[in-house]
């Protein structure tokens, strides 16, 4: 449904995205993740037809965003960062005004209006004036003006910006809801949100894709780097030493006394060693009272991929 | 086309649901009412034709200034609140949207023009004018509201908010308004193109004694269709600057 080829665009001399590629299929959820100014709404807004790429192609449903812009914006659907909405207007007249805009039938307005409400929950605020709603309100008319044309493609920047817990809960609701029915592609620099609605990330960092896949993908890629916490009891002499022999451990660092009676090693790997490592300290007679990992599962990958800035690899 | 009437309709209501539109039409009709009566009407006695070329040519400058406050903020308020993205991605031209904008503003200053009859109408009352001359004079206002929104119009479209497209928008008005002036000092060929350019003195004065000239109405059409076409140029642009 979406095909990106080495697209990079530039502000001036700025490189806002850099020779990025990427697949989305008919009907998925993906997330672009990323540090704000990493590239992630450069990206969107080039899929939105609102910018041009400098260099590399962009096609969604087959549409080149270069060639035929008028076709693409037909099928999407885009919710920038900030709605736009007019303040002075109704919910209802604003989403009748914005289904005119986006070639809805004037016979089938009130009918769509009717069901995007009803799916955005707005029903209840239809004659209030934009300008008197809450942010959660806001954004779900803003979400309503993206779907009231009934869009294949769905493009949402930063969807759950500035909303609270329990607005980020009903916003992630109501993705979760469009699965299957639009392809979304949403943007975040909040991990768990995207790792709960979509069906797969793209990590963008200054400006490059530096990798993407499923969330257990992205995990079990990062699993030979691991870092591993072990609690054992409290060691008498050198053993952290011991385990530095073990191969594929790169590195060991001793915690003493972290609870009574409790030591902790702080294992570096290059490796899934865990078997190895508990094997050691159990063969020393040492007491294992428990092993973790220390790299907090997918949030440590996109550190860590974020810090070491590495090239765009496939999972 | 139906998107421009669209988008014309919209900006047509917001005028009237915001105090701008209010503020502007009875500022305009207030200073129009004022000028009417301290220079138009008073003074020595005149003959019927002549209040109504001063009426017009007091009522020139207040079209064109409402025009310039009209159109500042068409295309620059939608920037400052994130509503440009709207036209940006969907299914509508750059065209359409500027052609709209420009459509809103000049029936709003048509309707401005519209409540200031009143003030000619008086001139009937005591004297005898030609219906010839007064529609003259009020096209030659309409063309000069419609060339300050057109030009202002392109002002908000390369500008960043509303104040820098009201001041842009005033200093390329004021620049084409005063051309006839340059165009005394400087010597020839720049002129007679200095005069022909000038949107007040050498097309605006037959109009306003009742002579509607075929060149002075292409004139006008044509410079206000030169700005609304460099508008649609500039927001094509920005998919290029980002």
């Amino acid at each position: 449904m979406i095909s990106v080829e080495k697209l990079s665009k530039y502000y001036g001399g700025f490189r806002a995205i850099d020779n990025v590629s990427f697949r989305i299929n008919e009907g998925e959820i993906v997330g672009l993740l990323g540090l704000n100014g990493a590239g992630k709404s450069t990206i969107l807004k080039v899929l939105g037809c609102f910018l041009l790429p400098s260099d590399g192609k962009a096609s969604v449903a087959g549409f080149s965003v270069d060639e035929n812009p008028h076709e693409i914006r037909k099928l999407i659907g885009y919710l920038p960062d900030t709605p736009p909405l007019y303040d002075e207007m109704t919910v209802r007249s604003y989403l009748e005004y914005v289904a005119k805009l986006k070639n809805v039938p004037s016979n089938r307005v009130k009918e769509r209006v009717e069901a995007v409400m009803a799916q955005t929950n707005t029903s209840g605020v239809q004659e209030k004036r934009l300008g008197e709603l809450s942010h959660g309100f806001r954004q779900r008319v803003g979400i309503g003006q993206a779907l009231v044309h009934d869009p294949k493609v769905l493009i949402l920047d930063e969807p759950i910006n500035g909303l609270d817990p329990v607005q980020i809960v009903e916003m992630r609701d109501l993705i979760i809801s469009l699965k299957g029915r639009y392809t979304v592609v949403l943007s975040s620099h909040i991990l768990s949100e995207i790792t709960r609605t979509c069906d797969r990330i793209l990590i963008v960092d200054k400006g490059r894709l530096v990798a993407e896949g499923t969330e257990a993908q992205l995990q079990g890629r990062m699993m030979q780097n691991m870092k591993l916490s072990c609690d054992v009891e409290s060691l008498q002499g050198s053993f952290d030493s011991e385990l530095r022999k073990l191969e594929g451990v790169t590195g060991v660092e001793l915690q003493r006394g972290v609870a009574a009676g409790t030591d902790r090693l702080l294992i570096e790997t290059d490796r899934d060693v865990r078997a190895a490592v508990a094997a050691k300290i159990v063969g020393a007679g040492v007491g294992l009272l428990g092993m973790t990992r220390a790299d907090t599962g997918l949030e440590g990958v996109f550190m860590k991929l974020i810090k070491t800035g590495e090239e765009r690899s496939h999972v | 086309m139906s998107k421009a009437l669209l988008v014309a309709g919209r900006e047509l209501r917001s005028f009237f649901s915001t105090w701008m539109g209010y503020i502007i039409c009875a500022a305009a009709l207030f200073i129009d009412g004022l000028l009417f009566n301290a220079f138009a009407i008073s003074g020595t006695p005149k003959f019927s034709a002549d209040v109504l070329a001063d009426f017009f040519y007091f009522a020139s400058g207040i079209s064109i200034v409402s025009g310039v406050f009209l159109a500042m903020r068409l295309i620059a308020e939608e920037k400052q609140n994130g509503t440009i993205v709207l036209f940006y991605t969907s299914p509508i031209s750059e065209r359409q949207l500027i052609y709209g904008k420009f459509l809103s503003a000049l029936i709003f200053s048509l309707i401005i023009l519209f409540l200031s009859l009143y003030m000619p109408a008086l001139i009937f009352i005591n004297g005898k004018v030609s219906l010839g001359h007064l529609a003259s004079g009020y096209l030659v206002l309409s063309f000069l509201g419609a060339t300050a929104i057109a030009v202002t119009l392109f002002a908000s479209t390369i500008s960043p908010n509303q104040l820098i497209a009201g001041v842009t928008g005033a200093l390329f008005t004021v620049t084409l308004l005063v051309l006839w002036m340059v165009s005394e000092i400087v010597e020839p060929p720049f002129k007679d193109l200095f005069a022909y350019l000038s949107i007040h003195n050498k097309h605006f004065s037959p109009f306003s004694q009742g002579i509607v000239n075929t060149k002075d109405v292409i004139y006008y059409i044509s410079i206000t269709v030169f700005f609304l076409e460099c508008s649609v140029r500039a927001l094509e642009a920005r998919r290029w600057r980002g």
